[in-house]
């Protein structure tokens, strides 16, 4: 009997496993979705960050990427639809030691989570607002939302969208984000990076990640599969940091601007709550 | 700066003061150890969010003003898991908006405590005038199946001690409390004695390390401890119906574990939770039972129907949700009518009428809100009741 050498058996083990909650796996996501990647690049930019990460939380709202908050193996919170920021704003208030994450999609924390969404900007909160964008809401359907573009198909959109889209690095820039970017699921070094310059921002940052919804929206506007939309990111994208995010707007099958928008210094809500308790205690009585 | 400093600055009160109900509740929370208020300007609950913009900077504690009542609600249950005492104060549009966030309170056992100055409604209504219809929505406003804590104080110092007990109530039940004041009690201004001590029911915290904890475990009290964030325990906590975990298990056996015990925590301790105020009941024939501003136009008729030889009685409910229905029925067997007046079209006259399970005659008298009733309109039920 020949001696056949037994190969080495690599047990199976996830690269991120360590900030999974594996026993929740497989997850809800369709194949070629996007959000699993904006995840990955998450949980690479939380362990880059070098944050202590039992101070880290994570707060989702409702939606396909509202389902992300219960992969994370941290403290966190999915709350109700559009709910997240005012949420976290009470968390992060209530102990400031913590890191506070918002995770969620384009109408959860746009359409009905909008109204939350400047406020936090404007009062430049400590936060770091995950938005994937997938121009539709996935969880339900595929229904047109705040961010699908003009003319497009969607399930309540059957002939074509007759709204404007929000373009969100623009409403997060006037709104007073400190920190606006934009990055696509094909990007994912450029993404991780973001996301860890995100985390690291003292006040208000936001990254947008365009991401594909073969399963919906690129279906019904014949946009093709995960693979394909991979391409058309490759091809489509153009990056310009720095540029003025008024001119990032997304048309359907245009080109997409990608890259680093705001990047400024701004007092946040916390540093007018130290200075007003500093005046009040160098204050005589 | 010249920002005037006031002369309450320091602390928490102790002592005798003359103030108004919405004060009386602010400094009640204060007193509570309540750090974190977060709301939106309504008449009339307007100062009680006043009253914390200026008291929480001096006790390091945090104001916030949201940009809505949906967003106070979602921070002050953000604040609640971030480890501080939180609360929330509004009137019926506001209440409206909280709904639904009250229903995630619930549902993820987040203890905190909201305050609703009822006004005039539905709608806008009477923004400065009194009414008291939110009773039910107190009750049943949130949708899907549950139990609910809700307090209604008759008096300024009733306000204190009512917010005082809501605190406590919800660390030991994990649930949201409800104060059900109303625009008068809110507003009008009486003496109120502030302890030296409050009672304190601390947060339930694991005493087991961050590896075996099961956010969602409860003890045999089928209350769970409640770890905060940032204490290394990584809970996760959803609106979804979820395992002892936390995490979601959207089926029929989690929804029926879950949402049983949910009510049954509460149901479970109504000896505890309930209070009531009793006078002259036992051997009354007629017994007026109220709560809030209009138990004491109710008390004022049933003293007027004494002095008339008729023999009333007073039951208040200071504890409105879950309803003393034992009670009201026991007294049933033994009075010929209940009187019910409340500032709306008989709302708590109905569960009144249910839990004598007609035993007795339920006279509703009813008020569509903006003024209150002459006890001359309550006496009169109480002697044709009495005949």
């Amino acid at each position: 009997m020949s001696q056949v050498e037994k190969p080495t058996v690599v047990p199976l083990e996830h690269p991120r496993e360590s900030l999974l909650r594996e026993e929740r796996l497989p997850h809800i996501w369709c194949s070629g979705c996007g959000i699993g990647t904006a995840l990955n690049c998450f949980i690479g930019a939380l362990e880059r960050s070098g944050l202590p990460l039992d101070k880290v939380a994570i707060v989702s709202g409702i939606g396909c990427t509202g389902r992300a908050a219960g992969y994370i193996k941290l403290d966190s919170f999915h709350t109700t639809h559009g709910r997240a920021i005012p949420f976290a704003t009470g968390l992060r208030l209530a102990n400031p030691e913590l890191k506070v994450v918002i995770f969620s999609g384009d109408g959860d924390l746009i359409a009905i989570g909008g109204n939350h969404f400047i406020h936090a900007a404007r009062r430049n909160i400590d936060m770091t607002v995950i938005c994937v964008n997938n121009f539709n809401y996935g969880m339900t359907g595929g229904q047109a939302g705040p961010t699908t573009p003009a003319m497009a198909k969607t399930a309540t959109s059957p002939y074509g969208n007759s709204e404007h889209p929000f373009n969100l690095p623009y409403l997060a820039a006037a709104s007073g984000a400190v920190y606006v970017a934009r990055w696509t699921t094909l990007h994912v070094r450029r993404l991780e990076r973001a996301l860890t310059e995100a985390l690291l921002k003292e006040g208000f940052s936001f990254v947008e990640v365009i991401s594909p919804c073969p399963t919906y929206f690129d279906r019904m506007n014949r946009l093709g599969e995960g693979l394909d939309m991979m391409k058309f990111y490759r091809e489509s994208s153009e990056i310009a940091h720095g540029l003025d995010p008024r001119k990032a707007d997304i048309d359907l099958g245009g080109k997409i601007i990608v890259g680093k928008f705001i990047d400024i210094e701004k007092p946040t809500y916390l540093d007018f709550q130290q200075e007003i308790q500093a005046r009040m205690e160098g204050e005589p009585s | 700066m010249g920002r005037k400093k006031s002369p309450v600055s320091e602390g928490i009160l102790k002592g005798e003061f003359f103030m108004s109900g919405d004060i009386a509740c602010a400094e009640g929370a204060l007193s509570a150890g309540c750090r974190f208020f977060a709301g939106y300007p309504i008449t009339p609950a307007t100062e009680i969010a006043e009253r914390m913009a200026e008291r929480m900077p001096q006790l390091g504690g945090v104001y916030i003003q949201m940009e809505d009542e949906i967003a106070s609600m979602n921070a002050v249950l953000g604040a609640s898991w971030g480890g501080l005492r939180a609360m929330t104060a509004t009137s019926g549009p506001g209440f409206s908006l909280m709904m639904e966030n009250l229903g995630l309170g619930i549902m993820t056992e987040t203890p905190c405590v909201l305050v609703n100055v009822q006004r005039g409604g539905p709608s806008t209504g009477l923004p400065t005038l009194v009414g008291q219809g939110d009773m039910m929505q107190a009750r049943w406003g949130t949708h899907g199946v549950y139990e609910i804590i809700a307090l209604s104080p008759s008096s300024p110092q009733e306000f204190f001690d009512l917010t005082v007990r809501a605190f406590n109530l919800a660390e030991k039940y994990r649930i949201p409390v409800l104060v059900m004041a109303d625009e008068v009690v809110g507003h009008m201004t009486e003496r109120v004695v502030i302890p030296e001590e409050v009672p304190y029911f601390p947060r339930r915290k694991p005493n087991f390390p961050p590896g075996d904890y099961s956010s969602f475990q409860p003890g045999e009290d089928l209350i769970p401890p409640m770890a905060n964030a940032g204490e290394g325990y990584h809970i996760h906590v959803t609106g979804l119906t979820h395992d002892e975990r936390g995490y979601p298990v959207t089926d029929e056996i989690t929804q029926e574990r879950l949402v049983r015990r949910l009510v049954e925590k509460i149901r479970g301790y109504k000896k505890d939770i309930i209070i009531l105020e009793e006078k002259g009941v036992e051997g009354a024939e007629v017994v007026v039972c109220s709560y809030g501003i209009s138990a004491r136009v109710g008390l004022w008729a049933v003293e007027l129907a004494r002095r008339e030889g008729i023999k009333a009685g007073m039951l208040r409910l200071l504890t409105v949700w879950p309803f003393p229905q034992e009670r009201i029925r026991e007294v049933a067997s033994k009075v010929k009518a209940f009187v019910v007046p409340e500032i709306n079209y008989g709302q708590i006259a109905l569960e009144v009428e249910r839990s004598t399970g007609g035993r007795a005659e339920v006279i509703p008298i009813s008020h569509m809100g903006g003024g209150l009733y002459e006890p001359e309109d309550i006496l009169k039920a109480i002697r044709k009741a009495a005949r």
